[in-house]
């Protein structure tokens, strides 16, 4: 069963994206911080880098104790790697890969944004 | 090419391997490699076997994922039995008939559990415990009995105790039989023996001694078992652990020279007599003798590899057997020559009966050289010991001092890192010496003990020696001239206290400006909390002006939980609710589905709470008149208060009122770390004042007022800053007290933690606090006063402001609730859905 929910997140590369879904205005999003949105039975963590003007996005399940809590976790940079600290026990992740940073766990799947006119976009591949 | 087979995946033949592909000398091109293992897995950690009652996840104890060997092109066949070995065709045989060839071939078989032949021993709930089958039919057998029963455990060494630990665990009554009169009889000594004896049963894992099996009666389940002294003890389960016995059987008939207590002899360079054929781990005998622990099996391993790899390496002495209980709970080690059986050495004893403290070293007559030791019940000093002892280091002039401590004078007692040889062994383990640990800092620039631990592997398998090889680490990096700077991260190249003045001083006001004007880079997990602590320090600013910096749970204003719910715990200060107040705890309870349980802390806190449902709980809760408790900040908790003298009989003052008062003057004040107080309405203390970061204690003649005392993993007692105080006097001391903590402590520091580290301790605290001695006190007032009269609850904030509310929706793009949270019904509540 924990495998049925984790293996629904598979990442995807902006040339895979096959739909554009609008997910809000970018004021919508907390600065320097993370926010859940939902697509189809998915849920994605999308954060909102202020400090360096970028967006990431990534599934919002943590591998390490298969809970949904990654967007709210803290966000920050360490070696220049953009990361987030899952908020259960501050595991940490790549924001570009998704890879593990603390540990050798299973990589967050990583999802391309977009914000045009102010609005955001998070990329699929279904 | 050579043709490279090993029998017995276990920890010792995959630590061949890995040794083996990663060895210098190793030319894959040259091998082909063949791992059989009798095993249905790939090879798992045993040591921490125990684990597996935990978390059942064979996973977690995997040494490698099966790609592992894919990947190093060695293949691994599970589920093989071998046969047979016919040295002289240099062919071996499966249990299916199989043949394989081979040019070099490796023993690493292990051993097996010894059973003896007691009659009875076939009948079902007997178990062994070696492998993660066993503890699965052990784990099906006791839920078959409904997790209760008696389970009793036969050997009382090492194993057996972990086992009886481990029924316990599984809601058994465990019984702890041994055929000796005391417990790790080969560890340690008569006194020692006792006292771990009492530490078992206190436990509550009955020991029966000198009990030697005669029979296991019943029918097909056991159900009793019979001693040869007529005595007989109810059973529902068993588990064997009376030793191990060398899996030689194959080598056995193959006609390989066997040792006459068992296991494959060998050499120095671990050829068996055909020099083509090897053996490792608990198989081999070396010396005369097999061993049944982890460190020697991979010692062996290493010189296996270098020898086939026509490195110069060889076995010269026997290995060190020094061993260390991991239960928890009990704290036991030995090394040596601990028993001293033939009386050569003079045996220093410490033995503190009211501690439940055991401890023996033994020197040699002129007092020069460690030879041995116990210890039970503070194993504390084990590894500076143990290297003491492994290196034949000088001994202190008073040796006593090695177990005592230094008692006045100079220095400590205790060996410092740096008079270790570069030689010394520190993770036996992986056999990581002084001398790489220091080449990795110096040389490959490792700063961390993880970064040590990725270019040498050390800390990395039962992690013991983690704290020596921290001390090696600081004492290196002062050596290389670098200031060892207590910096918060990567970020701020300050320590929290020096952050707090340059903070004030340059008027500093957000974290983005912090970053831009004295910090690098763009900040993370560990230097935002620490800041926001800071600047809630200064400006008495809540967790809702800069919330992308404040730690997960101050930024929901709550504490996360399993499932990812929170717990919403309102204020009681000291511990005094009206029935009215109750009651809407209980209604707000029940509106929200919402678990509620009494905390420690004398209050209420109730589970379970979506993050969408927050702002409407606490809306209700503000509306009855309650404020948030912080339990989910580093912040004043609670100040705990016992009834005192408006109804105990023995009150010496109104300790309700003062605890209430003094919780509502610190309440919302955030710090370093948690914050918690406690008042006694006398000595009987029935607050636990002492074992708070502030505790009053009233006496004849005043309040006395402790500091820096806290409860958790490592309790202290608080210790006595001023006595005989009246009320204004212990307040404007505690006023200081706190202000100076906030300002000087590092982040993540309790009271107790802060004065250990600082100089002058506890004298040095009195003459700040009470004579003024740096001129602070003022200035300190100061702060309290104003972080104190800018209180003003978060919640409240955050409830009646659009924008922060909207802070607690799941979704940004949907109203939708986590269709993820499941719950199960507990005890007519409900607790999170445990993942299966
Ligand atoms: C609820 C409670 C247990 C209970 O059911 O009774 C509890 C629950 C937690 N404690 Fe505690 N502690 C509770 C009383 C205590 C006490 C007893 C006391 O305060 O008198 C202690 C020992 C006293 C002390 O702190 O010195 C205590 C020592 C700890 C520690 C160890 C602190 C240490 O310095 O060693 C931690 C870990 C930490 O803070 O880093 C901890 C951490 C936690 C956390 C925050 C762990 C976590 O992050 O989830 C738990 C949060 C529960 C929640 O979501 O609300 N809890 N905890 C108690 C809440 C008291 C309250 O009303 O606020
Ligand atoms: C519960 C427990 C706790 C322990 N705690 C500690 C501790 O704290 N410290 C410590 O140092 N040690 C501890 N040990 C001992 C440690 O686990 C062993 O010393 C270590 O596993 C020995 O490794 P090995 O490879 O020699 O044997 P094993 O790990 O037993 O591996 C041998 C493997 O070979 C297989 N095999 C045997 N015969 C054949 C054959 N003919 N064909 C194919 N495969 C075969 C076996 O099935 C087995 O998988 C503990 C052991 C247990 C069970
Ligand atoms: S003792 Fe441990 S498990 Fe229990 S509440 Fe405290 S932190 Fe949680
Ligand atoms: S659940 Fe994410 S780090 Fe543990």
């Amino acid at each position: 069963m924990i495998n049925d929910i984790l293996n629904q997140y598979k990442p995807v590369a902006s040339e895979e994206v096959i739909h554009w879904e609008w997910v809000g205005g970018a004021e919508d999003f907390p600065g320097d911080a993370g926010a859940c949105v939902k697509y189809k039975g998915l849920q994605v963590a999308v954060f909102n880098f202020t400090r360096i003007g970028k967006w990431y996005a990534c599934q919002n399940l943590c591998p390490h104790k298969m809970e949904m809590v990654i967007a709210r976790g803290m966000i920050g940079e360490a070696g220049g790697i953009p990361k987030v600290a899952c908020p259960m026990h501050k595991q940490n992740f790549s924001l570009e890969d998704g890879s593990c940073m603390t540990t050798d766990l299973p990589a967050l799947a990583t999802f391309p944004v977009k914000v045009v006119d102010g609005q955001v976009f998070v990329g699929f591949n279904i | 090419m050579t043709n490279l087979v090993v029998v017995g995946n276990g920890m010792v033949g995959y630590k061949y391997l890995e040794r083996l592909v990663s060895h210098p000398a190793f030319d894959a091109a040259q091998y082909k490699i063949t791992v059989f293992g009798e095993e249905m897995r790939p090879a798992y950690d045993r040591v921490h076997l125990s684990a597996y009652f935990e978390n059942k996840d064979a996973s977690a104890l995997e040494m490698a994922a099966a790609s592992w060997y894919s990947q190093h092109g060695i293949e691994l066949k599970l589920g093989h039995l071998i046969t047979k070995v016919d040295t002289a065709a240099k062919v071996i045989t499966t249990h299916k008939e199989e043949q394989y060839t081979y040019d070099k071939l490796i023993f690493a078989t292990g051993s097996s559990p010894f059973v003896p032949k007691i009659e009875g021993v076939n009948k079902q709930g007997i178990f062994v415990y070696r492998t993660i089958e066993d503890l699965e039919g052990m784990i099906s057998f006791a839920k078959k009995l409904g997790g209760r029963g008696e389970a009793a455990v036969i050997g009382g060494g090492l194993l057996g105790l972990e086992a009886a630990k481990a029924v316990k665990d599984l809601g058994l009554n465990a019984h702890l039989v041994e055929f000796a009169p005391m417990l790790m009889g080969r560890q340690l000594d008569a006194k020692g023996g006792a006292l771990l004896r009492e530490k078992i049963e206190a436990m509550g894992i009955t020991v029966h001694t000198s009990k030697n099996t005669a029979r296991f009666a019943g029918g097909e389940v056991v159900e009793a078992m019979e001693f040869v002294d007529g005595t007989s003890l109810k059973v529902d389960m068993v588990v064997i652990s009376a030793g191990i016995v060398a899996r030689d059987e194959i080598a056995r008939t193959a006609g390989l020279e066997i040792g006459p207590r068992g296991g494959i002899v060998v050499n120095k360079y671990m050829q068996s007599s055909d020099e083509d054929i090897y053996a490792i781990g608990e198989v081999a005998n070396f010396l005369g003798f097999t061993y049944g622990l982890v460190a020697p099996g991979y010692e062996m391993a290493s010189v296996a590899v270098n020898h086939v790899l026509n490195v110069d390496a060889s076995m010269d002495a026997m290995p060190d057997m020094s061993t260390k209980l991991k239960l928890l709970g009990v704290d036991v080690a030995s090394f040596g020559d601990a028993v001293d059986a033939a009386g050569t050495f003079v045996p220093i004893v410490y033995e503190n009966k009211f501690s439940g403290i055991y401890k023996r070293i033994n020197v040699t007559p002129d007092g020069k050289k460690l030879m041995g030791g116990i210890l039970v019940g503070d194993a504390e000093d084990y590894n500076m010991l143990l290297q003491i002892y492994k290196n034949g280091m000088k001994l202190p002039d008073n040796p006593e001092d090695l177990i005592l401590g230094s008692r006045g004078g100079e220095g400590g007692g205790m060996g410092n890192v740096d008079d270790l040889p570069d030689a010394a062994v520190i993770c036996s383990c992986e056999n990581v010496t002084k001398g790489n640990i220091c080449c990795s800092i110096k040389d490959e620039g490792a700063e961390t003990v993880k970064a040590i631990a990725k270019c040498t592997k050390a800390t990395s398998g039962c992690g013991g020696c983690k704290p020596m090889v921290q001390n090696i680490l600081e004492a290196e990096l002062q050596k290389m001239g670098r200031v060892v700077k207590n910096t918060i991260c990567e970020h701020f190249q300050y320590s929290r206290s020096e952050l707090y003045d340059v903070i004030k001083i340059k008027g500093i006001t957000n974290y983005d400006d912090a970053l831009d004007t004295i910090g690098i880079g763009h900040g993370c997990e560990v230097c935002k909390p620490a800041l926001a602590s800071i600047f809630a320090s200064i400006y008495m600013e809540t967790a809702n002006e800069q919330p992308s910096i404040q730690d997960s749970n101050d930024r929901f204003l709550a504490n996360i939980q399993r499932n990812g719910t929170y717990s919403v715990v309102p204020r009681i200060p000291g511990g005094e609710i009206t029935p009215d107040k109750l009651i809407a705890i209980g209604r707000v309870a029940e509106k929200y589905n919402l678990y509620t349980k009494i905390t420690g802390g004398q209050r209420i806190d109730l589970f379970g709470a979506e993050l969408n449902d927050l702002p409407a709980i606490w809306e209700e809760l503000i509306l009855e008149g309650f404020e948030s408790g912080h339990a989910y900040g580093k912040a004043l908790r609670t100040v705990k208060s016992c009834v005192g003298s408006t109804w105990c009989r023995y009150g010496m003052n109104d300790s309700v009122s003062f605890a209430v008062k003094i919780e509502n003057r610190y309440k919302g004040i955030r710090a370093p770390h948690k914050l918690k107080g406690g008042v006694s309405g006398c000595i009987r203390e029935c607050a636990e004042a002492r074992g708070k970061d502030f505790g009053i204690i009233a006496v004849e003649g005043g309040l006395n007022l402790y500091v820096c005392g806290n409860g958790g993993a490592n309790p202290k007692h608080a210790i006595l800053l001023a006595g005989g105080l009246d009320e204004d006097t212990c307040i404007k001391y505690l006023d200081r007290f706190l202000a100076y903590y906030i300002k000087t402590a590092n982040p993540l520091t309790r009271t107790a933690t802060w004065l250990e580290k600082m100089e002058g301790g506890i004298e040095h605290l009195k003459d700040v606090i009470i004579n003024d001695s740096l001129g602070i006190n003022a200035e300190l007032e100061a702060a309290m006063e104003d972080l104190i009269s800018n209180y003003s609850c978060e919640w409240k904030e955050a409830i009646e402001n659009d924008a922060v509310r909207k802070r607690f929706r799941h979704f940004i793009n949907s109203e939708d609730r986590d269709d993820n949270i499941e719950f199960v019904s507990l005890r007519e509540m409900k607790m999170p859905k445990a993942w299966a």
